[in-house]
């Protein structure tokens, strides 16, 4: 990794190509934020939008852009930057440029919630606890306690290959459990649960996003705190230890922030493919791999493609839509395939 | 040398026999296939099914409709109407019909979905007849009707089935005639709670043909597909003024209810919100692609209509 020839690059140096990655990101995102909300599947008039002598009730124009399409776009750039950015973590903590923010099984544990919430829930006497977004959290929570339980020895530094194994097998594992739900369920919920692991940014109000939004910043604060330790650790958990950095504490610090995130971003709009593991790489071509500068980097350049690939999603057939999912995985994968290709 | 070539010859007659033996067998396999598959669309006039296996619950309906409830030996995994269809042996459904229980009632006649081809070719094979059920419109529906009347030797009872069922929707049809046509949004399923995960009715299949008889517009008829799922703004910008969610299960406490009608709060600008005209309707028969269209099609025009339709 390139990394190692220069984790430390001198403070001044640092700062402006901290500044100029923050602004130059930060107006992508900004524009995409700005913009996206402008287009969609019909046409609407902005100055209509903000004419506040017709009532809420009554601008049907108003109301397109701000109940169906600012919460949208709000969520797309949410998701975008808190899946990236867990992802760039992920890749760092387990030390493997495959690494996803859904590698350690968070995502499939939030699936299965959310699968067993669809399934049941509406039938169920569960009532208002019967929610997607908590169900799936929940089941974020147990999945993250599982592997954690399962990798770490008190007092000692977490073996990646360990967490790996058993992030891997906890996905297979809780999948194995959510087939079997599908196929439990009958025609219409087992095609809902499908949807509902394609992802969807179509939140239809703030409620849900200001819900997320407390777990999004704490993650994003503490991945903010940790990009030096993470540079060291890419290089070697032996020389990282050696220049000082507190190996247990930082791998279980990634570890529960990116969970965090991760959790926060599926339970908000389900598990959305790829954004995890081709922003992060697409950041590093660009900027290289410092990850104080990566970090921020791709999460701002995560927020914008998200929007950007929900746009796609919510026009180019309409008013049939394409799952993002869907969306994200055909701009990112052959993306992806090219970068495979091109290293090797 | 030549005890060698024995045993060689020995296991090349075998394979020449196997690989002889083979095609035939498939070829016979293929053509009861054939008749099976036939038989889905045209039934022949053999002998009517005495023992009969219904992995399609709206088709199961249909058996009983026609009288042939008492010929039914074996039903789906998901059938709970009528109540008779509760004490019968279960045998899986579309995923994971149960091939050796299916078998173990000795059923003369099975009825599969059309998707379902591997299944209808095993059968086939035992010698079994197979009828395939294939979705679609109110004209399949009442053809699969008559078809499952006609295998199981109650024609005259199937065809009085359609009849009242055709004099039903008609009914329905005159007596909405000349009332304003509502554009409607028929919605199929939700997330609970919120406005999540709405599917609706698109422009083709029994529901949208019901709604149109209803005396109601679809909203989404444009849209050449069973179902469909409708962004918010595109539920906003089609501004249905009559909103339907159609729920299988049983109707929820009051509050649930209420709580659950006002989600819909979050689109103010849709007619149907504005003028409380968001209606949640609960009972299987709602969605049953079965003898109780005429049932849906009431309800829906009461809900539609409700000055000319009591």
């Amino acid at each position: 990794m390139r990394a190692s020839a220069h984790p430390h690059t001198r403070g001044g140096d640092l700062r402006v190509r901290f500044m100029s990655v923050v602004l130059g990101y930060g107006a992508l995102a900004l524009a995409a934020c700005t913009l996206a909300p402008l287009a969609g599947s019909t046409h609407i008039s902005l100055a209509r939008v903000f004419d506040r002598s017709i009532p809420f009730a009554d601008n049907v124009d108003a109301q397109i852009f701000f109940v169906a399409r600012m919460p949208r776009v709000l969520t797309g750039a949410i998701v975008g930057a808190t899946l990236a950015s867990a992802g760039v973590v992920m890749q760092a903590l387990l030390g493997n440029p495959l690494a996803t923010p859904f590698t350690l099984g968070v995502s499939t544990g939030s699936a299965l919630g959310a699968v067993l919430v669809i399934t049941f829930g509406s039938s169920a006497a569960a009532g208002a606890l019967a929610s997607v977004p908590l169900a799936s959290l929940a089941g974020a929570v147990v999945a993250s306690a599982i592997v954690y339980v399962l990798a770490t020895r008190p007092g000692r530094p977490i073996s990646t290959m360990v967490l790996l194994l058993a992030g891997v097998t906890l996905n297979a594992f809780f999948s194995a459990l959510i087939l079997f739900v599908q196929y439990a369920a009958d025609f219409t919920q087992a095609y809902r649960t499908i949807r509902w692991l394609m992802g969807d940014l179509d939140v239809g109000s703030f409620t849900p996003i200001l819900a997320a939004l407390p777990m999004v910043l704490a993650a994003l604060a503490i991945f903010a705190f940790l990009t030096r330790s993470l540079n060291l650790l890419s290089v070697g958990a032996d020389t990282a230890a050696t220049r000082g950095v507190d190996i247990g504490w930082t791998q279980r610090l990634a570890f529960f922030s990116a969970s965090l995130a991760t959790a926060a971003a599926v339970s908000l709009a389900g598990p959305i493919g790829f954004v995890g593991i081709v922003v992060p790489h697409l950041v590093r071509l660009m900027v290289g791999v410092d990850h104080r500068i990566v970090l921020p980097a791709s999460a701002l350049f995560g927020a914008a493609f998200l929007v950007a690939c929900d746009l796609i999603a919510r026009t180019v057939l309409a008013p049939i839509e394409v799952p993002v999912g869907v969306v994200t995985a055909m701009v990112g994968g052959p993306f992806f395939l090219w970068l495979l290709v091109r290293r090797s | 040398m030549a005890a060698r070539q024995a045993k060689l010859i020995g296991p090349v007659v075998v394979a020449l026999l196997v690989w002889g033996a083979n095609p035939v067998a498939s070829v016979e396999a293929r053509a009861d296939q054939q008749t099976a598959r036939r038989e889905g669309s045209q039934p022949t006039t053999t002998a009517p099914a005495r023992r009969v296996v219904s992995l399609v619950p709206n088709v199961t309906e249909m058996l009983f409709a026609v009288g042939a409830g008492s010929q039914v030996v074996g039903v789906s995994s998901y059938d709970d109407f009528p109540a008779e269809t509760k004490a019968l042996p279960r045998v899986g459904a579309l995923l994971d019909p149960d091939t050796e229980r299916i078998l173990s009632l000795r059923p003369d006649l099975v009825i599969v979905y059309g998707s379902q081809g591997e299944v209808e070719g095993q059968f086939a094979r035992a010698g079994i007849h197979v009828y395939a059920y294939r979705h679609g419109g109110v004209d399949s529906i009442l053809q699969a009707i008559r078809d499952v009347a006609r295998l199981t030797g109650h024609q005259s009872d199937g065809d009085r089935v359609i009849r009242d069922l055709r004099t039903r929707l008609e009914a329905v049809r005159m007596r909405v005639r000349g009332e304003p046509r509502l554009r409607t949004m028929l919605v199929i399923g939700r997330d609970v709670g919120t406005l999540r995960g709405v599917y609706v009715s698109g422009g083709v299949g029994f529901l949208h043909e019901l709604l149109d008889l209803a005396g109601g517009d679809d909203a989404f008829g444009d849209i050449k597909r069973e179902a469909t799922q409708p962004s918010n703004e595109t539920m906003i910008v089609r501004a249905p003024q009559v909103i339907m969610e159609l729920h299988p299960g049983e109707q929820p406490p009051a509050a649930t209810l209420q709580k659950e009608r006002a989600v819909w709060n979050m689109l103010a600008s849709v007619p149907a919100v504005r003028n409380g005209r968001v209606h949640l309707l609960y009972g299987g028969y709602l969605l049953a692609a079965g003898p109780r269209i005429g049932l849906a099609a009431e309800a829906l025009a009461r809900v539609l209509h409700p000055d000319s339709v009591k």
